[in-house]
């Protein structure tokens, strides 16, 4: 058997020349320092997006894209498929995780400053494929075609919808129409199971290679005095992270398993007690206590223009904040990723309890 | 000398060059993406006008009760306030574009979404709602519920 796979590595290696490939894998090293553990977090939202994929395909075989036969398809995996409830409720939970995992994974990287010069492309890709997660989100939530799916897709488009001369023709594009109808589900389903994964796959691989030639950044303020070897050291001890949470995703998948719901009706009115998914909840909660007008301005655009400017600045740190690059501590940055925790948390439980 | 010379004068041709390359090669990039774009956006369907509707027997909805109906693509909710009593008003809240219902014990008409208020004659009284749902007239004809537009 190792013949065989010598074998086969000889025969490839001397037609592309492996060397070079097996001394980039090698070389990395991964510091040991007190805050180590958040490098692992990375690794378990690529699980976790590795995760997606496999079950989305799975669920591929049997889901239709279409109003008449979406709500009925899923229906359908998960009473009559073998696992089908299995193989959606992991879906839906480790896109939960995915989320929650990348938002970890984000502020660690904040808060380390790990942004900082020369790793500003690596925080980038970070972010758009954060923001493209958050898409992966929303238009992933209208495929079921149920009742809170519809209204909430209705209630989402409707809030791009509200900007200034470029809001309506995103709410067309984005509804394919003047309502959310199939059209949109169509459309939703072209970005959530091609448009999207095709463009976090370039994202993706980008971020890990830069990664791989950079090397993990070292914390700004401990001399880092041990190494770890990333092969096979820490592959193994990521792997292991990996069984875990696969263990923890199947607990969570069989005991509460993911629902269905109603299915979708335009004359229905709106369910009580509709909300958006939970890492939407902030703004949405936050959205309702903008008052309707502030002066001249309607609350909506205040309050998607307000996040929108946090949003670039925040995507932005890594080129304003000069301090940290020059290594030197930066406390605003700080403060203000403190204040942004904190909003989070705070918001997402009152718009949770409310 | 000479070949100072010669630089100048090819310069210009050089730059009109550029010129020229850089321009059919946006041009050619805009004839490419023109039609993806395009096949991006929706394209319009033709609605059908609707001005007025049958939408059944008056004993359908009872009295004090609510119906929802699509009326060309929207929906519009029709209460029956008395015996002969109907009123028809837009469904859709004008806040952000939810389903809203009728709430009988309120007398009020509820959008879920975010707790929107409009009283029986489809004034916005409270929550986010900017703006009242539009009327619609409702008749009665040989005991048939007629929804028109308001024109």
């Amino acid at each position: 058997m190792k013949k065989i796979f010598t074998n086969l590595y000889n025969w490839v290696d001397e037609r592309v020349d492996l060397s070079d490939i097996v001394k980039f894998m090698s070389k990395k090293y991964v510091p040991v320092h007190s805050h180590s553990i958040w490098y692992y977090f990375g690794g378990v939202s690529l699980f976790f997006f590795i995760i997606q994929v496999v079950t989305g395909i799975l669920l591929l075989f049997y889901y239709k894209g279409s109003a008449d036969l979406a709500y009925e398809s899923i229906h359908f995996i998960m009473s009559k498929v073998e696992f089908g409830w299995l193989i959606r409720s992991i879906h839906a939970w480790s896109a939960n995780l995915f989320v929650l995992a990348a938002f970890i994974h984000m502020f660690s990287v904040y808060f380390e400053k790990a942004y900082r010069k020369p790793r500003e492309m690596t925080w980038i890709t970070g972010m758009l494929m954060f923001f493209l997660a958050l898409g992966f989100g929303f238009s992933g939530y209208l495929l079921p075609w149920n009742e809170l799916a519809f209204f909430a897709t209705k209630v989402g488009t409707d809030i791009a919808g509200v900007l200034p001369i470029i809001g309506e023709p995103i709410k067309i594009f984005l509804r394919g129409g003047e309502d959310v109808t199939g059209a949109t589900l169509s459309r939703f389903f072209g970005f959530h199971v091609a448009l999207f994964p095709g463009i976090f796959t370039v994202l993706l691989f980008i971020h890990l290679l830069l990664v791989q030639r950079q090397g993990m950044s070292e914390p700004l303020n401990e001399k880092v005095k041990k190494t770890m070897p990333f092969f096979p050291n820490f592959v193994l001890r990521d792997l292991l992270l990996w069984l875990v949470v696969l263990n923890l995703l199947a607990i969570l998948a069989v005991f509460f398993p993911a629902e269905l719901g109603i299915k979708a009706d335009p004359l229905a009115p709106a369910p009580a007690g509709i909300k958006p998914e939970w890492y939407f909840l902030f703004m949405f909660q936050t959205l309702k206590y903008i008052p309707g007008y502030v002066l001249f301005i309607e609350g909506e655009i205040l309050g998607i223009f307000l996040f929108g400017l946090a949003g670039i600045l925040w995507v932005l740190v890594p080129f304003w904040d000069k301090k940290s690059e020059q290594g030197r501590q930066n406390k605003l940055v700080n403060y203000l990723g403190i204040f942004a925790v904190m909003f989070i948390i705070v918001m997402t439980i009152v718009g949770w309890l409310l | 000398m000479t070949q100072e010379i010669q630089k100048e004068k090819v310069q210009p041709r050089r730059d009109f060059l550029k010129y020229l390359l850089s321009s059919v090669t946006a041009g050619f990039g805009l004839i490419v993406f023109y039609p993806v774009f395009s096949f991006m956006k929706p394209p319009k369907q033709r609605e059908v006008e609707v001005t007025s509707l049958k939408i059944g027997n008056v004993d359908d909805i009872e009295i004090g009760d609510s119906k929802i109906i699509r009326f060309g693509n929207k929906p519009v909710i029709v209460i029956r306030n008395g015996k002969e009593d109907f009123s028809a008003l837009s469904a859709t809240c004008t806040h952000l574009d939810c389903t809203v219902q009728y709430k009988k014990d309120e007398s009020v008409i509820w959008c879920a979404c975010h707790n929107g208020k409009y009283d029986l004659t489809g004034r916005n009284i409270s929550g986010p709602p900017p703006r009242p749902l539009e009327k619609f007239k409702a008749d009665v004809k040989n005991n048939e519920i007629i929804i028109s537009k308001i024109v």
